[in-house]
């Protein structure tokens, strides 16, 4: 049973509300009406086959602009967010876990995550934190992914390795406590006792304010992290949604035997 | 071609002159060095765009220009000026020219080693005219480089150094060139030819800090010309800080020849200028050399800045590495040549050359051309030129984290640039460049007071 939430001083208890999204790179449509509504508190996963729009979704969700939305909307917490630039997405609460983190030579973690931060809290009213108080903030963070402190001392994600780069995603999501997080495979490639490090510190993130998007390829992830819903994303439509056992049938039938019936009634 | 003779002509007769007033001082072997030098350059002429060493960079605007012979400034350099350009508190010892002329009472040497000489090129002249004029223009070809024969031919003053054998120099030496307008009143072009000697002994070690800074933003034309030669075993860090008006031109040769397992290194930071050559040319003339030239240039608006460099491997198992980067905007025009000759019996050689462009406008452009003539067989040598802009790819993830697009912007630049300031090892001077570098960064002062953005 999905779990549902109910608060009625809350004024954005639809956390995300994605209505017929269609996005485009040169002329090549990848998102083809996605709809999907997320309420505060809830976890919904994503799952379907390569090249299917995933990664888009997630993307053009935190706003890259590689990708031209040609029709629909996005709505968070309620305000439309499509002209927002990614940062000030970020500083309402949009968080993105990439599958693939950026490596960025020359620039240490610690000062790009206090500049995040800063800027998070600015615009939340919050006082910026200095370089000590920062380290005292984030040395809790660290542990929420038993996360290795020399990597603060790093360039972002330079030379991290796989399950490094996708620790480091999750830590900085537990620093930056966004309301609305898209992992986007942040499972893959982990071994399992990286897996359920992950998994623990995505779980001991959630609250009734906080709603996850994520993207899997794998059931095993959702043993861990249990979703409250899975929706199947097939050539850029939600063919199918479900409770966390349609993830089970997935694993089991594959994506052929959805795509079959669906592809008449969404053509 | 009549023009271009023209242009030479007004040097000739300003040599002419010159010849019997000014330039009558020293040695009698410098007069006919002089001379000699003079007569390369009209033969010579300026550069044209169809020399092949000058393809990218067009000087004809400095050969349009009259420039006059620049004469002892009767504006005085400030206490504060002085103070901020010489890195007062860091006990360099110095030499300041102002206009190309000695200024003995700006200049401080006194806690120099009684070993080590450091004193204008004009007293070494009268002190030991024998041991300068052993080693003026034996390195830095006048012969085929204009620019040189004309510094050789009009230099007026300068900087003479000698660090004798196993003697290592505690602090920086900075050799500080100011640009003023010649006199209150004129806004005369001037033309200043400093010219720097720097003789190293065996065992020794030093560095040396060249700063060209122009107050205000006056054409004018500095033509510089550094020798050094480096002994046996020796060591020498040597800087260079350009900060000449944004309307000057600046031609500078360094020429360093390096003795026997000697380990040279040049750090070139070409910030003001219209026109910028810096031809780096380093001969390694003995087995075991390292040598090390790295260089930052970050031109902007219609800055034109061009690093030529030589190296030339005439021995066997000798390093070299260049490194070079830089970051241009607007109009700015970068060019990097970078070559490596490795001669016949320079067997074991090792050659790297590494050229960024980090290209923030549409308009700015570079020609980087690195190059390699290796006529021995055993050798490894690799050179990588990139020109890119902002990775999009990081910008979108630094702006997913709340970071706004000019912040993001300015923390990539300076992520860029922060590898090269990193070569620059006197603390002092990597500050200096690094809080230039900051004030053109937009937002650039949230990145103040951070170590390489750790
Ligand atoms: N920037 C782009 N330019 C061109 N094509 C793109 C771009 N981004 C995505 N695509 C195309 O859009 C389709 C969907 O890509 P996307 O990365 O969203 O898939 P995905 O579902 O995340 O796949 P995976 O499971 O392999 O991560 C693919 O065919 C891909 O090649
Ligand atoms: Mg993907």
């Amino acid at each position: 049973m999905p779990r549902s939430f109910k608060n009625e001083k809350d004024p954005w208890i639809q956390m995300l509300e994605i209505k017929n999204l269609h996005a485009c790179v040169e002329d090549n449509e990848i998102l083809k009406g996605v709809n999907l509504t997320i309420k505060a508190g809830e976890v919904h996963s994503i799952m379907g086959p390569n090249g299917s729009g995933k990664s888009t979704l997630a993307q053009v969700l935190a706003g890259r602009d590689t990708y031209e939305v040609t029709q629909g909307e996005i709505l968070f917490k309620g305000k439309n967010i499509l002209d927002m630039e990614p940062n000030e997405r970020a500083c309402e609460g949009m968080f993105l876990a990439f599958q693939y983190p950026v490596e960025i030579p020359g620039v240490g973690t610690a000062y790009f995550l206090r500049a995040a931060l800063n800027a998070v809290r600015k615009h939340r009213g919050q006082e910026e934190l200095d370089a000590a108080d920062f380290l005292e903030y984030v040395k809790d963070k660290m542990s929420v992914v038993d996360m290795d402190a020399k990597l603060l001392q790093r360039s972002v994600n330079e030379g991290f390795s796989g399950g490094e780069k996708k620790r480091s995603e999750i830590f900085q999501m537990a620093v930056l406590e966004p309301s609305m997080a898209i992992l986007d495979e942040t499972d893959s490639g982990l071994d399992i006792d990286a897996l359920k490090i992950v998994a623990d510190g995505v779980n001991s993130m959630r609250n009734p304010e906080r709603s996850f998007l994520v993207i899997t390829h794998y059931q095993r992830l959702l043993n861990y992290i249990v979703p409250d819903y899975v929706h199947v994303l097939i050539d850029g439509r939600i063919v199918r949604s479900g409770g966390k056992e349609l993830a089970l049938e997935l694993e089991e039938k594959g994506y052929s035997h959805i795509n079959a019936p669906m592809a008449g009634s969404t053509a | 071609m009549i023009e271009l003779m023209q242009e030479q002509d007004t040097y000739s007769a300003v040599f002419a002159r010159m010849e019997t007033e000014t330039l009558d001082g020293g040695p009698e072997a410098l007069l006919s060095l002089r001379k000699d030098a003079m007569q390369h350059f009209e033969e010579l002429g300026f550069p044209t765009t169809k020399d092949e060493q000058w393809l990218y960079t067009n000087v004809s605007a400095i050969a349009k220009t009259t420039f006059c012979p620049a004469t002892r400034p009767d504006v005085a350099v400030d206490a504060a000026t002085l103070e901020r350009e010489s890195f007062a508190g860091c006990g360099f010892h110095r030499l300041v020219f102002v206009n190309g002329f000695f200024a003995s009472e700006l200049s401080d040497t006194t806690e120099l080693d009684d070993k080590v000489t450091v004193i204008s090129l004009t007293d070494a002249l009268k002190q030991q005219p024998d041991t300068v004029m052993a080693h003026l223009a034996q390195y830095a070809d006048y012969k085929t480089h204009a620019f040189a024969a004309l510094n050789t031919a009009f230099m007026e003053d300068g900087a003479f150094i000698h660090v004798p054998k196993g003697v290592v120099v505690d602090k920086p030496i900075q050799l500080l060139f100011i640009t003023v307008p010649n006199n209150e009143t004129s806004n005369e072009p001037i033309v200043v030819h400093p010219r720097v000697l720097i003789i190293t002994g065996e065992s020794s070690q030093v560095t040396v800090l060249e700063s060209y800074v122009g107050l205000g933003e006056q054409v004018y034309f500095t033509n510089a010309v550094t020798e050094i030669a480096l002994g046996e075993n020796a060591v020498i860090d040597h800087y260079k800080v350009q900060r000449e008006s944004t309307k000057a031109y600046h031609i500078a040769t360094m020429q360093l020849n390096q003795q026997r397992a000697s380990n040279g290194a040049s750090h070139v930071t070409s910030l003001g200028g219209d026109i910028v050559r810096n031809n780096i040319n380093v001969v390694l003339d003995g087995e075991g050399c390292n040598c090390n030239l790295s260089g930052l240039y970050i031109p902007r608006g219609k800055q034109h800045v061009d690093n030529h460099l030589l190296v030339d491997h005439a021995k066997a198992h000798c390093d070299s590495r260049e490194f070079f980067k830089g970051i241009l905007d607007d109009d700015a025009h970068a060019v990097f040549t970078g070559k490596i000759i490795v001669r016949k019996d320079a067997q074991k050689t090792d050659g790297k050359q590494t050229n960024r462009n980090l290209l923030l406008s549409d308009s700015a452009r570079v020609d980087t051309n690195p190059q390699l003539e290796i006529f021995a067989n055993d050798v490894k040598c690799t050179h990588g030129a990139t020109i890119g802009q902002l990775d999009d790819d990081a910008l979108f993830y630094l702006k997913t984290r709340g970071i706004e697009t000019e912040a993001a912007r300015s923390l990539l630049i300076y992520a860029f640039a922060s590898e090269i300031l990193d070569e620059i090892k006197i603390e002092a001077v990597r500050e200096q460049v690094n809080n230039i570098l900051l004030d053109r960064l937009p937002q650039g002062d949230r990145f103040r007071g951070f170590k390489g953005l750790q």
